[in-house]
C-alpha cells in the first residue's frame, strides 16, 4: 500500500467519522424533531451501555461462554451490584479490576 | 478520572498493532489525530497493511462509528442552539467515553446550560490528549505494551457505572434487558454491527414497555 493511498483512506475515514458525529448536532435547531425521534433518545444511554457491555463479559474468543469458568463475566457481575449499591465510577472500576485479579490469581477460569 | 485510565490499555494496543503491521509512527499518529475513534482505528490497520481497497476500509469505518450517530442525537438536546464553531468542536471530540461521562449529568439536569460545552470540552479534550500519549507509547512500547494486567477489562468497567445510573425506571430497565438480550444473540456479527443492531433493539424495548405501561409507570 502507497503511502497516498494511506492517507487517502485515513483522510476518509475522518471525514465520514466527523460527519457521523455532527449529524444530528448539526441538524438540531433547523429542523424539528420528531415526536417518536425525543421519546426513542431517552433510551439510548441504557440501551447502548448495555450493549457495549454484554459481549465484553459473555463471549470468549467469539462464542458466548456462561460458567464459573468465565471470570470476565463474574467480574462483571460483582462490578453491576457494586455500581448498583455505591453509584460510584472508580469504586466499581476498582472493585470489578480486584475482583477480576483474585479470580485469575484462584486460577478459577483456567 | 478513572475514564482516561480505561483508554490507555486501548491507546497502547492500537500503538503496537499499527506498527506491528508495518505502519510508521507518523501515520499510526495520523490515523489517532484525523480519525480519533479506537475500534474503527483497530479494525482499519490490518486492512490498510493487507492493501485492501479504500473503499472496504471506508465502509468498514462507517459501519463501526454508525453508533456516533445515536449519540449525536442524544447530545443534540444540549449542543443544538450553539454557534457552528462550537458544534464542530464538539463533535470532532465525541467518543464512547466523552458520551458516557457526560450524558448522564446533563438528561438530569444537574449541569447548568451555559456550563454543558465547558464541562463537556474539559472531559473530551482529556481523553483527546490520553488518547494520543497512549497511540506514542505504545507505537513505542509495542506488542509488549499490551499484555498483562488485564486493564481492557477497565473498559467494560466504565461502561457498567455508566449503565446502572442510566437504569432509572421500569421502561429505560426494559431498554437494557432487551439491549442486553439482542447483544447475546447478536455479538458475533461483524464490523460491530451487533452493537448498534443491539442497542437499537434496546431502544425499540424502551418504547414498547413505555406504550404498554403507559406514562404513569415511569
Amino acid at each position: 500500500m502507497s503511502a497516498f493511498t494511506f492517507w487517502l483512506a485515513v483522510a476518509g475515514a475522518g471525514a465520514i467519522t466527523f460527519a457521523l458525529r455532527l449529524s444530528f448536532i448539526a441538524l438540531m435547531g433547523r429542523i424539528k424533531i420528531p415526536v417518536l425521534l425525543s421519546r426513542a433518545l431517552r433510551f439510548v444511554p441504557a440501551a447502548v451501555f448495555t450493549a457495549v457491555v454484554i459481549p465484553l463479559l459473555f463471549y470468549v474468543d467469539g462464542a458466548v461462554e456462561v460458567s464459573f469458568g468465565n471470570e470476565r463475566l463474574l467480574a462483571g457481575v460483582a462490578a453491576v451490584l457494586i455500581a448498583w449499591r455505591t453509584r460510584s465510577v472508580p469504586l466499581t472500576l476498582v472493585g470489578g479490576m480486584v475482583v477480576l485479579w483474585m479470580l485469575q490469581l484462584m486460577g478459577i477460569g483456567s | 478520572m478513572p475514564v482516561l485510565l480505561a483508554l490507555l490499555p486501548f491507546g497502547l494496543a492500537f500503538g503496537a498493532t499499527a506498527t506491528g503491521n508495518g505502519l510508521t509512527a507518523v501515520q499510526a499518529l495520523g490515523m489517532s489525530v484525523f480519525v480519533f475513534a479506537g475500534a474503527a482505528q483497530l479494525a482499519a490497520v490490518p486492512l490498510l497493511s493487507a492493501g485492501a481497497s479504500v473503499a472496504i476500509v471506508l465502509l468498514t469505518v462507517l459501519v463501526i462509528n454508525l453508533r456516533l450517530t445515536l449519540y449525536s442525537a442524544s447530545l443534540a438536546a444540549h449542543f443544538g442552539r450553539l454557534p457552528a464553531g462550537w458544534k464542530g468542536l464538539l463533535a470532532y471530540l465525541l467518543t464512547d467515553q466523552a458520551y458516557a461521562a457526560t450524558i448522564t449529568p446533563f438528561d438530569e439536569g444537574e449541569t447548568d446550560e451555559s456550563d454543558k460545552r465547558w464541562y463537556y470540552l474539559g472531559v473530551a479534550l482529556a481523553i483527546w490528549v490520553t488518547w494520543q500519549a497512549a497511540t506514542m507509547l505504545g507505537i513505542v512500547l509495542g506488542a509488549w505494551a499490551s499484555e498483562g494486567w488485564s486493564l481492557d477489562f477497565v473498559l467494560p468497567l466504565i461502561f457498567i457505572a455508566a449503565a446502572v445510573p442510566a437504569i432509572k425506571d421500569r421502561t429505560t430497565g426494559a431498554a437494557s434487558l432487551s439491549a442486553g438480550i439482542a447483544a447475546l444473540f447478536c455479538g458475533a456479527l461483524p464490523l460491530n454491527l451487533g452493537l448498534i443492531t443491539a442497542a437499537l433493539v434496546g431502544v425499540l424495548g424502551g418504547l414498547v414497555a413505555e406504550t404498554v405501561l403507559g406514562r404513569s409507570w415511569r
